[in-house]
């Protein structure tokens, strides 16, 4: 599965014991998993810009210690993290790379993930929310009639994520303050329910 | 909204209308939440390139156990993603026509539609069929939570033409715009 590379987390720890160093605020454990979606879409434009070791260095920087990828049905390859037909590595700044296609379904990996890096779709944006987990959401702008960026803007308007594009995605990871997010308070189907069952005459 | 029936009924025919994207989800979400052993038997409608949704629908309804009151129909979808505007026409009067079997065959009690181009024709059949006399039903109208500014295409029409005895949008920042619709909670 995740085969170390030849320098992997003990090269790291070194690095990370030199004053002033990149890794100097890592904190082992701290930061977590970072998860990457695109749903059952495609946006390589989204993976293009996590395979990037610029990408790779801010993440570990800020503690996270895995980056996992769904890249779902899109062509890009992530050649830059990951060597041609690998799945996994470990980096040489410690961070853990792995990247697969689809799964069933992606809940495991939302729930163990600190961090969600996804594309604007309700059920990915929804998913994460209601999993607690902070967002940061890349709509696909190449998409028609995309009102799917209007939930994106809206959400982040609210306090809930935050949006970026394929090109702001390193210097809004860098930038981002874990204090923004506002807690997202789940919906409930009690409210329509009521309605239906008041219209069709079930009073009880 | 006055109800009509003498005494409160035992359970309601019900169909809904599925859809790809989040339209399939979203139904599917409300209907776990509805007293399933009320609204029965259920009829759910997809456009026959849509199997995934079907899938969906057939699995939910076998966890929750209550496969046996439950059916699937498929009927020739309105309009393809992207389909030019003058084929469409053509498509939409084909399942236009399927839907008046489907309607009549059925005789839904509730309608329940939350926006993919499907849910026009099922929603005039149903219409049609009240206006005439010949169905006592009502019709639910919920826009889907991607939507914040504006109603989908289905949304609108059926806004517009007040086809819906309810109609609900899932933020309130629709409201001012349409000020007939009701906010009452997002489903997620």
């Amino acid at each position: 599965m995740q085969k170390p590379t030849k320098d992997g987390l003990s090269s790291n720890r070194d690095k990370r014991g030199s004053p002033g160093a990149l890794f100097e605020a890592l904190k082992p454990g701290m930061g977590g998993r970072v998860f990457v979606t695109v749903g059952t879409t495609r946006f390589d434009e989204l993976i293009r810009a996590v395979d990037s070791h610029e990408v790779s260095n801010i993440l570990r920087s800020r503690g996270h210690d895995a980056l996992v990828v769904q890249k779902g049905s899109g062509e890009y390859k992530m050649h830059n993290l990951l060597a041609k037909d690998e799945a996994a590595t470990t980096l040489a700044n410690g961070l853990k790379v792995e990247c697969f296609d689809f799964l069933p379904s992606i809940a495991d990996h939302i729930a163990s993930a600190s961090l969600v890096i996804c594309h604007a779709g309700a059920g990915s944006i929804f998913e994460g929310l209601r999993a607690g987990k902070r967002l940061v959401v890349i709509p696909n702008t190449s998409l028609m009639d995309n009102h799917q960026i209007e939930l994106a803007h809206h959400l982040e308007h609210l306090g809930h994520l935050v949006c970026a594009s394929p090109e702001t995605l390193p210097s809004v990871l860098s930038r981002l303050d874990d204090t923004i997010f506002v807690p997202f308070e789940k919906g409930s189907p009690h409210g329509i329910v009521t309605a239906i069952d008041r219209l069709v005459g079930f009073s009880n | 909204m006055q109800v009509k029936y003498g005494s409160p009924p035992e359970c309601v025919r019900t169909m809904a209308v599925l859809g790809s994207g989040g339209h399939t989800t979203e139904m599917l979400t409300l209907m776990e939440a509805l007293n399933r052993s009320r609204y029965t038997p259920r009829c759910y409608v997809v456009a026959d390139t849509d199997s995934l949704s079907a899938a969906r629908a057939t699995e939910k309804e076998r966890n929750w156990g209550t496969l046996e009151t439950m059916q699937m129909s498929k009927i020739p979808r309105s309009r393809e993603v992207g389909q030019p505007f003058v084929t469409s026409v053509w498509t939409t009067l084909y399942a236009f026509f399927w839907c008046v079997k489907l309607v009549w065959d059925y005789k839904p009690q509730l309608l329940l539609l939350n926006g993919p181009g499907t849910c026009i024709p099922v929603c005039v059949m149903a219409l049609m069929f009240r206006l005439m006399g010949l169905m006592d039903l009502k019709i639910v109208y919920f826009e889907s939570i991607a939507r914040v500014s504006s109603l989908s295409l289905s949304g609108k029409i059926i806004y517009q033409a007040r086809m819906a005895d309810v109609f609900l949008v899932q933020w309130e920042t629709l409201l001012a715009k349409y000020p007939r619709a009701k906010c009452l909670g997002r489903l997620f």
